[in-house]
């Protein structure tokens, strides 16, 4: 299979979902003539013409608000921001708006929207364009969250969260852009929301992590093979649904579990999911869960800093060989 | 707009007797704004509304009956009880939904007209909100990127000079909110909101203008909220004389003088209206408090995620 970077993946599904279905349009910051912060959306503009890429003023609330009212009629509007971190300035059209209106409305109301956000750190940017917010939005009844690592999934879940008719908050994470990885290059492949990936096989112990983190935590499972450790490593893909069958099948064939993710560490995603584990399958834990995770601190500019803050492999293979040590 | 205040007065009285819980925010003065710009409206056109917003769903023919259950948190409301005051909707008849934030629906109405824009239908939205809504950012969000997408939206400011408690003289440093429109490149007219024939004038201007591809207007109306913000609002922000003042520019009182000077409503005539106001607003009472409550087994409806 042919190799292709994650944010040509994007692109690929963006791409065949706006000739796939008329209703599709891509709007954002400098998406135009520029091709998105990232490059995702280059050379679409040419393709599409103006009506349907569309560059937005720098006004996150305005166009992500009226994204959404565009999805109440039958448009399928996909945003980018360009920074998750810009992401607080839309927080009333997202949470009180989108993510209600498929409850209070009933059935008459449809809010297919895919909000796609660049997260994460490792770029030196410093504290207001490094952050992810994941778990604010699953936090929120009503809204998808959707976490790719690789760009087969990339492409497979985006083509799927812009087919999903409930909004989805679909993210990207920055230091992922450039790597690479087999994807189809047929485009009727799309992967389903709300299943997580067995990334590697093993028994001694669960690896749990998306994004970044999932890609992290492949490179410990292949660091702790060396010591006679096989890791399990879970890329849940999507958090919201929480694909907590997966989770469970996994921690008990292994008994232990590591949650690895990137933001801080109170009230993550990490911590939902280990209290999903200790209420579903506590039983059969034989060691307290570990978070790898970044501690409760904004995200510094400073190389040495930033790389104090970010878990990474070495963090979870130290956390690991103490689990099963 | 005799519906409206009826409604709206039963509305004041249930609550006060304790039959309704939550919040509800009632539109008693604004009634001529609802029914000028509503009337204007055809067919594939649509509303978006306000935390103040029964009196616009009834404009769009929204049925008393159904928003008075949603009031009382009924199965048969319009949102099944999930609601309340601020939160129901129908899109069949173009209301696409109150709304509890202010200033929430204004770039809702934005994208909705731009979706409009993108079919290539003749449709408009408009878009109802307050002198309050008018200093939040998505406003201004909105009003600039209508503009320079030429959206088909009207922009229908009612300003009833408060903002909760708020005098709008204290909140803006300007008389004329459709002085703001100059900033968007877009025309802004201020209106007499209590007159519904002015109102009705101006709403259909914008109509032309926006089916014309032109883009956005807006139009402020210029109103007073004749009774407290919602339930239990003293209103020691404001005098009673000024109350007072207002009252003798209410807009249904004014309407129905218009209209007898120039022999259009008899008092056979008025008092029939009266009649069916009062049989729809006690039908509509009527039907909500024998609606069955939601089964809380049904908690969970509609959550997708």
């Amino acid at each position: 299979m042919r190799t292709i970077s994650y944010s040509d993946a994007l692109r690929e599904a963006l791409t065949e979902e706006l000739r796939r279905d008329g209703n599709v349009f891509v709007m954002g910051e400098d998406i135009g003539p520029y091709g998105g912060a990232f490059g995702v959306t280059r050379g679409m503009l040419d393709t599409f013409g103006p009506q349907r890429v569309i560059d937005t003023p720098i006004s996150e609330a305005g166009f992500v608000g009226i994204a959404v009212g565009a999805s109440l009629m039958g448009s399928r509007p996909v945003v980018e921001i360009m920074f998750m971190d810009f992401i607080p300035l839309a927080m009333d059209p997202i949470v009180n708006q989108a993510a209600k209106l498929r409850y209070v409305y009933g059935p008459q109301a449809k809010c297919p929207i895919v909000i796609r956000a660049a997260a994460g750190g490792g770029r030196r940017y410093g504290p207001t364009h490094s952050q992810t917010f994941e778990s604010w939005f699953m936090h929120t009844p009503g809204l998808t969250v959707v976490a790719p690592a690789t760009p087969a999934d990339a492409k497979g879940l985006l083509k799927s969260a812009i087919r999903d008719d409930n909004p989805v908050i679909f993210i990207e994470q920055k230091s992922l852009y450039s790597t690479r990885g087999p994807v189809p290059k047929t485009s009727r492949t799309t992967i389903p929301i709300g299943k997580a990936r067995i990334a590697v096989e093993g028994e001694d112990i669960t690896i749990i992590g998306w994004g970044r983190g999932a890609i992290e935590a492949e490179a410990a499972a292949a660091q702790l093979e060396e010591d006679g450790i096989r890791a399990e490593v879970l890329d849940l893909r999507t958090l919201k649904p929480l694909d907590m069958q997966t989770i469970a099948e996994s921690v008990r064939k292994t008994g232990r579990v590591i949650i690895t993710d990137e933001s801080p560490r109170v009230c993550s995603v990490s911590s939902e999911i280990g209290c999903r584990i200790f209420e579903d399958v506590f039983d059969y834990l034989d060691a307290p869960i570990k978070r790898v995770t970044t501690p409760d601190v904004p995200i510094p500019a400073s190389p040495i800093l930033e790389d104090a803050a970010l878990p990474g492999r070495a963090d979870i293979v130290r956390a690991a060989r103490e689990l099963t040590g | 707009m005799l519906v409206i205040r009826r409604f709206e007065e039963r509305v004041e009285e249930l609550f006060s007797k304790g039959l309704i819980a939550g919040t509800a925010h009632p539109a008693i003065g604004q009634e001529a704004t609802a029914v000028g710009v509503c009337d204007s409206l055809r067919k594939g056109d649509y509303v978006t509304s306000t935390h103040r917003g029964h009196g616009h769903f009834i404009a769009c023919g929204g049925d008393p009956s159904r928003i008075m259950a949603e009031l009382f948190g009924k199965e048969t409301g319009y949102s099944r009880g999930r609601g309340g005051s601020q939160v129901m909707a129908d899109f069949k008849l173009g209301f696409l939904g109150a709304n509890g934030i202010t200033g929430g629906s204004i770039a809702l109405a934005t994208g909705a007209a731009l979706s409009l824009k993108q079919k290539g239908t003749q449709g408009l939205v408009v878009c109802f909100f307050g002198d309050g809504a008018a200093n939040q950012g998505s406003f201004h969000e909105s009003l600039n990127m209508a503009a320079i997408w030429k959206v088909p939206v009207l922009f229908v400011c009612e300003n009833n000079r408060y903002a909760m408690s708020m005098n709008v003289e204290d909140s803006m440093a300007i008389t004329d909110i459709a002085r703001r429109a100059d900033s968007y490149g877009i025309p802004g007219t201020a209106v007499d909101g209590n007159d519904l024939r002015a109102v009705l004038d101006v709403t259909r201007k914008a109509c032309r203008r926006a089916r014309d591809g032109e883009g956005p207007t807006l139009i402020e109306c210029k109103t007073y909220r004749r009774s407290g913000h919602s339930r239990g609002d003293p209103r020691k922000y404001r005098s009673r004389e000024e109350e007072q003042a207002w009252a003798r520019r209410d807009p249904i009182a004014a309407l129905a003088k218009t209209l007898r000077r120039e022999g259009i409503l008899s008092s056979e005539v008025d008092q029939e209206i009266k009649a069916n106001v009062r049989r729809i607003v006690s039908a509509a009472v009527k039907f909500a408090k024998q609606s069955p409550d939601p089964d809380p087994a049904t908690l969970l409806d509609g959550v997708t995620v």
